[in-house]
């Protein structure tokens, strides 16, 4: 297995490939999603992705999960091939994968109907689980509304939840899907605080994929940043900011020097500058100097 | 924005069941209506048709046969009552009606579940029921009294064949609609396939499907006067058949407003239930 620079990796990437498409009369159009990935996060790490659109930050998040089946290589967790999604890895999406008909406690507790989860049904344990979600609809500021339904909340509350019914059963690994895409900007900085405090509290590995350099950064002790066409890792960003986190760091030297150097990045990848070139045509504007 | 009206004090967007509203709420794109207009204008909706046929009956011109008014409709529905067994006829056909659409449910549900979730039990089943969902069910008569005969069961089969066809596919249509994220978030809970199945799919279309059993009990009761063709002696439909025959135009009328009026109650019955069944939806703000 693999080491990293903090010992041994907990989430193993060797050489992984996706390709989309291309049918068997190679008629299709074939998309390279990824190619040759490889990526080593340690246990108790928090990672995010960041990249362009089409770069395969969610393509490769979902593979890890096992929602998707890599076309090559190998993804290894605890040095076990991922063959499917699995209890040790949990996922939190975007959004609409909260259960509408039932409340943000049952929610929650939904682990506790799967066989999975409640192979030992002693009073013991049927009292942690309770106990555990209760603690976490404490830690993610939810008691007011533990009997309210997913369509009576705003959007950041509904993260909240998903994000607290991910961590019921314990997983390994955290893996996060733009949680916090849809949440407006001042929602989305309460919500990197509360991840920031839940992770440390629960030792979570947490894999965070997003398109915002800002979020990855402050969130991340590592940004990955992938490129598109085809869908690669193009270098990995170690973060010079203390493991605690404050908001005012976002204004400090390194902060500002890694985001400006992950965006210049992201736009050489991405093909962007031809899209101002065009932009300046349109305008009619010629280019000084 | 100044909108040119009527001179005086009405103002360009006035709230609706002020007094001076007038046309403008009523007229203004998705705007929201007062209980009170509603109330007012569905109560003309209805009551102007019903004082159309009275005065258009009561001038003599019209012939009965052609043309009963609402009265002989209300006459022929006592003597229904009284002499004809309407009870019994009302009894038979709900009877009827419900049994097909539940012996239909009780396929559907399950294979429109699986025709929903697996894209090869869709591949292997869907041309086939999409095709056989055109055949019209009043040609299948003939076939019914041959392979089953004359008795309530075929009659039953008549609904069945008209209901069950559109109901399968509706029934996958609301399993594939449950959002993907609902699914993968349970697998990577951990839930094996039958769980989410039961819990995930079924649990998260169950609003759906009961829409779609409201709405295919509307279809089925449509069928019943075609069901009831099948050699019957009593029923809603067959007695609409027998006065055709006699020309007794009041009870053809009489028969076809009571199916409209029971597929209405049953209608209502179905949203009502809706709502106690999921309150969730249907209530909507804070906690």
């Amino acid at each position: 297995m693999a080491a990293t620079a903090r010992g041994r990796a907990l989430v193993e990437c060797r050489g992984v490939g996706k390709v989309f498409g291309g049918g068997s009369r190679g008629d299709g159009q074939r998309i390279i999603a990824l190619q040759d990935v490889d990526l080593a996060v340690a246990d108790g790490e928090f990672v995010t992705i960041v990249g362009a659109s089409g770069c395969g930050k969610s393509t490769l998040l979902r593979a890890i999960g096992g929602l998707e089946r890599h076309s090559a290589g190998a993804i290894l967790v605890d040095g076990a091939a991922v063959n499917g999604p699995g209890v040790d890895r949990a996922m939190v999406f975007q959004n609409y994968s909260l259960y509408p008909w039932l409340t943000v406690t049952e929610n929650i507790r939904f682990t506790r109907q799967l066989a999975a989860h409640t192979r030992e049904r002693t009073t013991a344990s049927v009292e942690a689980a309770l106990g555990r979600s209760d603690a976490l609809l404490q830690l993610m500021g939810l008691v007011h509304v533990a009997h309210a339904h997913p369509n009576q909340l705003s959007g950041g509350m509904q993260q909240r939840v998903a994000i607290a019914r991910a961590l019921m059963s314990r997983p390994r690994i955290l893996l996060m899907d733009e949680p916090f895409g849809a949440l407006d900007a001042q929602t989305r900085e309460v919500m990197h605080d509360l991840i920031l405090h839940v992770s440390e509290l629960e030792h979570s590995t947490v894999i965070f994929v997003t398109h915002d350099v800002e979020e990855a950064i402050y969130l991340g002790r590592r940004v990955v940043l992938m490129a598109p066409r085809p869908g690669r890792i193009d270098s990995i960003h170690e973060v010079p900011l203390p493991r605690h986190r404050t908001q005012d760091m976002k204004q400090s030297a390194q902060f500002l020097e890694l985001r400006r150097k992950i965006l210049a990045r992201i736009r050489e990848t991405a093909g962007m500058k031809t899209d101002l070139e065009l932009l300046q045509k349109l305008s009619g504007q010629a280019q000084a100097g | 924005m100044q909108a040119a009206g009527e001179p005086g004090a009405a103002p360009a967007r006035a709230l609706p069941g002020e007094r001076g509203a007038g046309w403008r709420a009523l007229w203004t794109i998705r705007g929201p209506l007062s209980q009170r207009s509603y109330w007012i204008l569905a109560a003309i909706g209805l009551l102007v048709p019903l004082l159309a046929w009275t005065l258009l009956t009561s001038l003599g011109t019209i012939s009965k046969v052609f043309l009963p008014g609402p009265l002989d409709v209300l006459v022929r529905l006592g003597t229904w009552w009284n002499e004809d067994d309407l009870a019994g006829d009302i009894g038979i056909s709900v009877y009827r009606v419900v049994a097909g659409w539940a012996l239909s449910a009780l396929i559907a549900l399950p294979l429109g579940l699986y025709i929903g979730t697996y894209r090869s039990v869709q591949a292997l089943l869907e041309p086939l029921t999409d095709f056989i969902r055109y055949m019209p069910a009043v040609a299948f008569i003939p076939l019914v009294m041959l392979w089953i005969g004359i008795d309530e069961r075929s009659k039953v089969a008549i609904i069945f064949i008209g209901t069950f066809f559109q109901m399968v596919l509706m029934v996958a249509e609301d399993v594939r609609r449950v959002p993907l994220a609902q699914i993968e978030a349970a697998q990577t809970m951990g839930a094996t396939r039958g769980e989410i199945l039961e819990k995930v799919i079924l649990a998260s279309a169950k609003p759906a499907l009961l829409d779609t059993l409201r709405i295919t009990m509307g279809w089925a009761w449509t069928y019943l006067v075609v069901a009831e063709l099948v050699a019957a002696n009593s029923g809603l439909g067959y007695a609409i058949i027998k006065a055709q025959r006699f020309l007794q135009t009041d009870k053809i009328f009489a028969g076809i407003l009571l199916i409209g009026a029971l597929g209405l109650a049953i209608d209502q019955g179905f949203r009502l239930l809706h709502r106690l069944a999921f309150p969730w939806l249907h209530a909507r703000g804070g906690p």
